[in-house]
């Protein structure tokens, strides 16, 4: 039996479709099957973060309306076997899904996969209470941002409200530099407010817009600082105790080898 | 009734009137004794203003009947209305009383888009986060950060008072006076708290001890029972 965990933020653009992704690949990676489930109904994403655009031929209206099994709109990775697509519609709009429905099809796919990753449209109407309906687990990003952070926190508030685990953070998008002038909100001031667990911190990174573009999830690729802290994420998700290094420490780290080796920091 | 007993007792003070009413006729006997003998105290020849302390004794009255006793006292040109007391109250009142005089405690984080209202004094113990509103009829006392809206003395009691572990709020509340935070980031302040001056109705901020010196009553029953 399956897990399945909704990645909301309240707030748009802050990053829950290519955190979805890229989560959603690094559990592939360990060996996990997953399905990814994108319930933004009308502005569908994840397929275009995935690459797997051109693959689609069923999505979640035809499963919800029982025109196709939900197996037969399933839409299989080109890299991983253990890692499936089920796609948004985008011609319909978020009033053809139900929450019953979604409970119904996350029912079904927990059957089959260790983990379902929903990828929440942004907001809290009908779209977001779908995408809730049928999770075990939450995980809320936030940008370290005033609004985006304002945000997450009501989505919080109206998570406590749902029958589910008490959600987990994921900080996206932040920019060590800014942290440490003080023009960016810290990690530590976004925990104390939002007063949740934190389960990762995911630097701005140039190679992730790259990667989106190219649909190859960041993660994928092992040597970049983002792809490392989406894969640290799913290791956490998994149970394991990963330390939670802090950004400056982990620069600090890593000037430190570069200058023993006697490279430019 | 017994036509030569006195129903209505008037007593003289410094500081006016007391009518003490018999509390063993019925009302409508009270109603007329006390039209009587306030028309023949006409005689009265002085400007000044009297007070009129109406003691009912363990007689229970209604809203109207008070209004009621209340307008026929304030008919007779120079007396004016003090008191109403009486010994008696409903159940309803008697809860309601309860109610506004209990301490509510509240183990919660109160998050943007959440509202919590409570009768009586309120004790967060947790935070209130910005967009986060508070309300209570009495005083509200957070034990953690204070970032949202907080509203005390919702009823129009401009004696209670916000404190909180930490004071970062984004407005504060106080019976109907509203102040906000400046708009240049403030740094919030910890252990402060909020209350009303009298006479002004701006709402000022000081350190816990030092509003503890201008509102010794804070947390006294009586203070209560006489404000409700």
């Amino acid at each position: 039996m399956g897990e399945a965990i909704v990645v909301t933020s309240g707030k748009g653009g802050v990053g829950k479709t290519t955190t979805t992704a890229n989560i959603g690949t690094a559990l592939a990676l360990l060996g996990k099957k997953v399905c990814l489930i994108d319930t933004d109904i009308g502005l569908r994403n994840l397929d275009v973060v995935m690459g797997l655009e051109n693959r689609i031929i069923f999505d979640l209206v035809d499963v919800v309306q029982e025109r196709v099994k939900t197996r037969q709109a399933l839409v299989p990775d080109k890299r991983f076997d253990c890692l499936q697509l089920l796609p948004a519609a985008q011609t319909s709009d978020k009033s053809e899904v139900t929450p019953e429905a979604m409970k119904r099809i996350v029912a079904e796919l927990k059957q089959e996969f260790d983990y379902i990753l929903i990828d929440c449209p942004a907001g809290i109407e009908q779209g977001y209470k779908n995408a809730v309906a049928g999770a075990d687990k939450a995980i809320v990003v936030t940008n370290p941002e005033k609004s985006s952070v304002r945000d997450a926190d009501r989505i919080i508030g109206l998570l406590e409200q749902e029958d589910i685990e008490p959600p987990k953070l994921i900080v996206n998008r932040i920019r060590h530099h800014m942290v440490e002038s003080g023009d960016m909100l810290d990690v530590d001031e976004i925990v104390s407010v939002l007063s949740i667990d934190l389960l990762g911190v995911v630097a701005d990174d140039d190679e992730v817009i790259k990667a989106s573009n190219s649909g190859e999830p960041v993660a994928l690729h092992p040597n970049t600082k983002s792809s490392l802290a989406y894969r640290n994420i799913a290791r956490r998700i998994l149970g394991e105790s990963v330390p939670l290094l802090s950004f400056e420490e982990k620069k600090g780290f890593m000037t430190k080898v570069k200058k023993f080796f006697g490279m430019r920091p | 009734m017994i036509a030569n007993q006195q129903l209505i007792t008037v007593k003289g003070t410094r500081d006016g009137l007391i009518l003490k009413v018999d509390d063993h006729c019925a009302y409508q006997d009270v109603l007329n004794e006390l039209k009587e003998k306030l028309s023949v105290n006409d005689l009265i020849e002085d400007d000044r203003l009297i007070t009129v302390n109406l003691q009912l004794g363990n007689r229970y009255v209604t809203r109207e009947q008070k209004d009621e006793l209340k307008e026929v006292v304030r008919k007779s040109q120079n007396l004016v209305v003090g008191k109403v007391e009486s010994n008696v109250i409903t159940k309803e009142e008697a809860a309601d009383w309860k109610k506004h005089a209990q301490v509510k405690p509240l183990v919660k984080v109160v998050r943007s888009g959440q509202v919590i209202n409570v009768e009586g004094d309120l004790l967060l113990i947790g935070d209130v986060n910005p967009g986060g509103k508070i309300m209570a009829s009495g005083n509200i006392f957070v034990m953690g950060s204070l970032r949202g809206i907080a509203h005390a003395g919702m009823e129009g009691d401009s004696h209670a008072v916000i404190a909180a572990s930490f004071m970062q709020p984004t407005q504060l509340r106080i019976g109907d006076a509203i102040s906000r935070a400046p708009d240049q980031d403030a740094e919030g302040v910890y252990m402060e708290c909020g209350y009303l001056e009298k006479g002004k109705d701006k709402i000022l901020i000081d350190r816990l001890q030092e509003v503890i010196k201008k509102r010794p009553d804070i947390s006294s029953f009586e203070r209560r029972m006489f404000n409700g």
